[in-house]
C-alpha cells in the first residue's frame, strides 16, 4: 500500500464559539490533483492554513509522507514547508520587491541560492507562465490582476515543490484569463509531477484542474469522488452547489424583508 | 452585562493578555536578533529609512528646542541673577533629556507608524503568510532587521540632535541674548560630563528598540483590512510614545539616583 502524500485525519479548528473545521478527513495521493469545493466561510482556507502551519488545529493529525507535521517549529517547520508551494487568492506578491525577486524569493531565502542563478530560474519560470523577461524588472503594482496571478503561479512552482496549494486561483479574473490560469496550472503541475490541493468555488476551474473532487460543508467533507462522478453524486448538497441553486439543503442566512 | 466588576475583570484580563503577547513577541524578536543568519543588507536599508530620512525632522526639532531652551532658561535664571548658567543648562538639558526624548517621539511618529502600516498591509494581504510558506521566518526577515536598525540608528540620530540642539541654544545665546561667542562655548564644554552624553545615547538605543518593537508588534497583529491597518498605525505611535516616556523615567532613575 502506498502512503498518501498528504493526509488529514480528524482535523478540527474553532475560533471562539464558531467551529470552522469539525473533523476533516482528506487524502491527496502522489501526483494527484484534489479540488475541494464549498461555499464561502465553510473552512476551505483554514484547512490549507492548518496544513501549512499558519494556524494550529485544535485536534487531528496532518500527515505528509506518513509523518505527522502538526506542531512542527523552527528549522523542522522550515524544512517541511520547503516541500510546499502556494498560490494565494490575492496573489500576495511582495510589493517591495521586483517581479523576478518575488519569483526567486524561495530560492534565495529558502534555499540559499545565489541571486544570479536564482534570477535565471525566475526568468525561466516567468516564461513558463507566458511572461517575458522584461516583466521581471517591474514592480508587482505595475501588473494587471491576471499577470499578478501568473507571477504568483511562477513563484509557487519556482522551487519545484512536491505539494502545491492553490487558494481560489481564478477568483477575480475574467473567464478567459481564468481558463488561461487553469491551463497553466494543469501544465505546470503535470511537468513537475507534484501533488496539488486546490480550493475553489469556481466549478469550471474545479472540473478542469481536478482528478478528484471533495465538497466541504460546515467543517466536514460531505462528499468525495472522481470528477466524472460529481454530476451523479447522489448528494443533494453537492447537486445544489454545482448547479448554483438558491433552493436546496444549503441555506444562506439572508435577512428577507 | 454592565456589571462594573465584570468590566474591570475583562479589562484586567485583556491587559494581562496584551502584556503576555507582547512579551512572547519581544522574546521571539530577540531570539532572531542574536541567532544567525543576520540580514545585513536589510539592516542597512532600514538604517537608511530610519536614520537618514529622519534627519530633517529630528534636526528641526532639535534646533528649535535648543533655541527655546536658551530663551526660557535665560528668562528664568535672570530672576536670581544666574544668566551665566544658560549654556550649561542648555547642553545638559539637551544631551540628557530633550535630545533623546524629543527625537524618540518624532521618530516614533514617523517610523513606528510606517512600520505598522507596512507590516499591517503585508499581514492583511497575506504577504506574511506567503513569506512563511517560502520557508522564511517573518521574525528573522521582517522584525529583526527593523529592531537592530532602530536600536543602532537612534543613538547616531540623537548624537546629531544633541549637536544641533546645542547649536540652536548657541545661536540664540550669542545673537539675541548677548553672550560672548567664546565664553558661551567654553561654558558649554567645561561643565559637560561624559555621563550626560552617554546616558542620552543609552536612552536613544532603548527608545529605538521600543519604537521599532511597537511598530512591528501592532503591524504584525493587525487585522480587518484598511481600518485594521489604520488602527495598528495609531496604536503603534501611541504605545511607542508612552513607552518612551516611561522608559525615560526608569533610565534616568537608573543613571542619576544612587
Amino acid at each position: 500500500m502506498t502512503t498518501a502524500k498528504l493526509k488529514l485525519e480528524g482535523v478540527a479548528k474553532h475560533f471562539g464559539h464558531k467551529k470552522v473545521l469539525d473533523g476533516i478527513d482528506l487524502e491527496v495521493g502522489r501526483g494527484e490533483s484534489v479540488v475541494v469545493i464549498g461555499g464561502s466561510g465553510t473552512g476551505k482556507s483554514v484547512m490549507l492554513k492548518c496544513v501549512l502551519g499558519l494556524i494550529h488545529p485544535d485536534r487531528g493529525q496532518i500527515l505528509v509522507d506518513g509523518e505527522n507535521v502538526v506542531g512542527l517549529r523552527g528549522s523542522a517547520k522550515e524544512e517541511y514547508l520547503s516541500k510546499f508551494g502556494m498560490l494565494f487568492q490575492g496573489s500576495a506578491l511582495f510589493d517591495s520587491l521586483r517581479v523576478w525577486e518575488n519569483v526567486a524569493f524561495g530560492l534565495i531565502q529558502g534555499r540559499g541560492m545565489k541571486r544570479k542563478a536564482a534570477k535565471d530560474i525566475a526568468i525561466e519560470k516567468l516564461g513558463r507562465v507566458g511572461l517575458k523577461a522584461d516583466v521581471g524588472e517591474l514592480s508587482p503594482s505595475e501588473l494587471s490582476g491576471g499577470m499578478q496571478k501568473r507571477v504568483a503561479l511562477a513563484r509557487a512552482i519556482a522551487t519545484e515543490p512536491e505539494i502545491i496549494f492553490f487558494d481560489e486561483p481564478t477568483t477575480g479574473l475574467d473567464p478567459i484569463m481564468a481558463d488561461v490560469i487553469n491551463d497553466l496550472i494543469v501544465e505546470c503541475v503535470k511537468d513537475l509531477g507534484a501533488s496539488t490541493l486546490t480550493i475553489t468555488h469556481d466549478m469550471a476551474s474545479a472540473r478542469k484542474i481536478a482528478d478528484r473532487l471533495a465538497m466541504i460543508y460546515k467543517g466536514h467533507i460531505i462528499w468525495c469522488g472522481h470528477k466524472d462522478q460529481i454530476d451523479n453524486s447522489g448528494n443533494a448538497y453537492v447537486d445544489q452547489f454545482i448547479h448554483g441553486r438558491a433552493d436546496g439543503p444549503i441555506t444562506m442566512d439572508v435577512l428577507k424583508p | 452585562m454592565n456589571n462594573p466588576l465584570a468590566l474591570v475583570g475583562r479589562a484586567t484580563l485583556s491587559l494581562f493578555g496584551l502584556a503576555g503577547r507582547l512579551t512572547v513577541f519581544a522574546g521571539n524578536c530577540l531570539q532572531h536578533i542574536v541567532r544567525p543568519p543576520i540580514y545585513f543588507g536589510l539592516i542597512g536599508r532600514q538604517m537608511i529609512a530610519i536614520g537618514y530620512f529622519s534627519l530633517p525632522v529630528v534636526g528641526l526639532t532639535a534646533v528649535f528646542t535648543g533655541m527655546v531652551l536658551a530663551l526660557q532658561i535665560y528668562i528664568g535664571s535672570s530672576r536670581f541673577n544666574a544668566e551665566s548658567a544658560v549654556a550649561t543648562i542648555v547642553v545638559i538639558g539637551i544631551t540628557r533629556e530633550l535630545g533623546p526624548v524629543l527625537s524618540g517621539l518624532m521618530v516614533a511618529g514617523r517610523v513606528s507608524a510606517a512600520m505598522a502600516a507596512e507590516l499591517g498591509t503585508m499581514r492583511v494581504t497575506e504577504q506574511i503568510d506567503a513569506l512563511t510558506t517560502l520557508s522564511t521566518n517573518p521574525f528573522k526577515y521582517l522584525m529583526a532587521p527593523r529592531l537592530i536598525a532602530a536600536t543602532l540608528t537612534m543613538p547616531l540620530l540623537v548624537f546629531v540632535a544633541d549637536i544641533i540642539g546645542v547649536m540652536g541654544g548657541y545661536l540664540v545665546g550669542t545673537a539675541k541674548l548677548g553672550f560672548n561667542y567664546g565664553s558661551y562655548l567654553k561654558s558649554t564644554v567645561d561643565y559637560l560630563e561624559p555621563m550626560d552624553v552617554i546616558s542620552g545615547l543609552v536612552k536613544a538605543a532603548v527608545f529605538g528598540f521600543l519604537l521599532a518593537l511597537m511598530g512591528c508588534y501592532h503591524g504584525y497583529y493587525s487585522k480587518g483590512g484598511a481600518q485594521g491597518v489604520g488602527a495598528a498605525t495609531t496604536n503603534a505611535v501611541v504605545s511607542a510614545s508612552v513607552l518612551i516616556l516611561a522608559a525615560n523615567y526608569l533610565i534616568t532613575e537608573l543613571f542619576f539616583t544612587s
